[in-house]
């Protein structure tokens, strides 16, 4: 599969909810293999909708939504889309390694190679022996890394993370950033964030799409040309901060009210 | 440990300075035991008829017993079907509420006409009172699984089976749990109740006929004393039944977590 090949295509997505709501009016976007999209908006510009019709949870009321994950012609998408949500959304009744197996229990395979998985999920966010800890003996940042391991157990290539670390305080949340680019640089998986930290886009991506408020619209589409791979000396260069400067402008333009 | 001690003996002290002052207080007056019997009298007469009331408490127990595992088991399996199929709870939940508002003491004479075998006709009363908590509990704790968590299933490709298994079932099972120790309670004041207005003589005395009975008599000590031995018998129940929730909520449910966890 050629790396410029489309992942997600989006064609004048618009969502109205049955309250009347316009959360979404007329999304196009076409993510390429292996990129790490920002979605960034301010809240309620519809960007968690559009993550959710593109993870097939919920219907565009218009326009279309085509994901091509490289699987052959007819293979199920079960298990190659990966979804994290702003909270953990742990079972608080299950282990670790119980939640970061459920997709794989789901899918009606866990035999020992299944296991390795899990552990090696575990290990890869860094919760190494925790796998018999219940979430609630765990900070919300190791939870939050259960969430991320449990996502990507199925190695999935398309990963789609909803604000994940809005709710984390700042040390964690720098730490988990790094996590995310160490994982993302290991297995290349097309990755679609939702944001409304500008700092943590440009950081983070290699493209931000910016939206516009409420009826959400792609604003404004940038490409971020900071090296690979990024490190956290990058927060402190002109380049890192003349991006945001940049970035800080679009999502400026695009959440100002119209001019009548 | 302070607080554990305390939590012991501040019920403990107050009992015992209730029951001092209530029998001084029935020997300074010279109160007749057919009206007010002294805690000592009580004692002497559970003493006495104990083995007797014992007997009558297995029946009670008995009638209770089965029908919390009656209502355990069909306020469970109803909880299921509402959750199955919205129609079928619309339709019947109504009725179950129906039932449950309507006093027991008012139904039980039909039931009992209607219902030859008295074990079974006691049985039914029981578990009419006991058996409304658990379906209502049950069903909400069905309905209560986290909204991200259902969409993750739905991600996943999760079969109805397997989302009930793996995520209503673990969800419910704390409502299931608070909805039972509600009915232990109500399972025993079911079966007093139907016991009352059966009021069966003969081989099988239940502990409630035997109170009637020792009223009838002015035999008040043993009123008393049976009184005492119904009560008790709550408690254990309720204990019973808290412990369980416990054992089975250890883990992870906040209302089972120790506080320095």
């Amino acid at each position: 599969m050629p790396p410029t090949a489309t992942v997600v295509q989006l064609r004048g997505v618009a969502k109205r909810f049955a309250s009347g709501l316009e959360a979404l009016g007329g999304v196009d976007l076409a993510v390429a293999r292996g990129e790490f999209l920002s979605l960034l908006g301010p809240s309620g510009c519809g960007k968690s909708t559009l993550l959710r019709i593109v993870a097939g949870l919920s219907e565009p009321s218009g326009g279309g939504c085509t994901l091509d994950l490289g699987a052959p012609p007819g293979a199920a998408t079960t298990g190659r889309i990966g979804f994290v949500f702003q909270d953990p959304t742990l079972m608080p009744w299950s282990t670790l390694a119980k939640n970061v197996e459920l997709p794989l229990r789901i899918a009606g395979r866990l035999g020992s190679a299944e296991r390795d998985r899990v552990a090696q999920a575990l290990a890869a966010v860094g919760l190494k022996g925790f796998e018999r800890a219940y979430p609630h003996q765990l900070s919300g940042g190791m939870r939050m890394r259960a969430s991320l391991a449990r996502a990507l157990v199925t190695e999935p290539d398309l990963l789609l993370l909803d604000e994940p670390f809005a709710a984390l305080d700042e040390i964690t949340r720098l730490a988990l950033n790094d996590d995310l680019l160490r994982l993302w640089e290991r297995h290349r998986p097309t990755i679609l964030f939702v944001t409304h930290s500008v700092f943590e886009s440009v950081y983070l991506s290699t493209r931000i799409a910016v939206m516009t408020a409420r009826p959400g619209r792609i604003a404004a589409d940038l490409p971020v040309p900071l090296p690979q791979p990024r490190e956290r000396g990058l927060r402190l260069s002109p380049a890192y901060a003349a991006m945001c400067e940049r970035v800080s402008a679009a999502l400026a333009a695009a959440t100002a009210p119209p001019v009548q | 440990m302070m607080q554990r001690a305390l939590r012991l003996l501040a019920p403990l002290a107050i009992g015992i300075v209730f029951l001092a002052a209530w029998e001084a207080i029935v020997r300074l007056r010279g109160i007749p035991p057919y009206i007010l019997p002294a805690p000592s009298a009580v004692a002497q007469s559970l003493w006495v008829d104990g083995p007797s009331l014992f007997f009558s408490l297995l029946v009670t127990l008995r009638i209770t017993l089965a029908a919390l595992a009656a209502a355990a088991f069909f306020g469970g399996a109803l909880a299921l079907l509402f959750s199955r199929s919205r129609i079928l709870e619309l339709s019947l939940f109504p009725y179950a509420v129906i039932l449950q508002v309507t006093p027991i003491v008012a139904i039980a004479p039909l039931i009992i006409i209607w219902v030859r075998q008295p074990f079974l006709a006691l049985l039914v009363c029981a578990w009419i009172v006991a058996f409304f908590p658990i379906v209502s509990n049950t069903t909400v704790g069905l309905n209560s699984a986290d909204r991200n968590l259902l969409a993750l299933f739905r991600l996943y490709g999760a079969s109805p089976g397997q989302t009930l298994l793996l995520l209503r079932l673990p969800t419910a099972l704390p409502y299931f749990l608070a909805g039972l120790r509600i009915s232990g309670g109500l399972a025993l004041i079911g079966a007093v109740v139907a016991e009352f207005v059966a009021g069966t003589g003969g081989a099988e005395t239940g502990l409630a006929f035997r109170i009637l009975e020792a009223g009838y008599r002015l035999a008040i000590p043993r009123l008393f004393a049976a009184l005492f031995l119904l009560s008790l018998t709550g408690i254990v129940i309720y204990l019973l039944l808290d412990l369980l929730s416990r054992r089975l909520l250890r883990h992870w449910h906040e209302s089972a977590l120790a506080e320095e966890e």
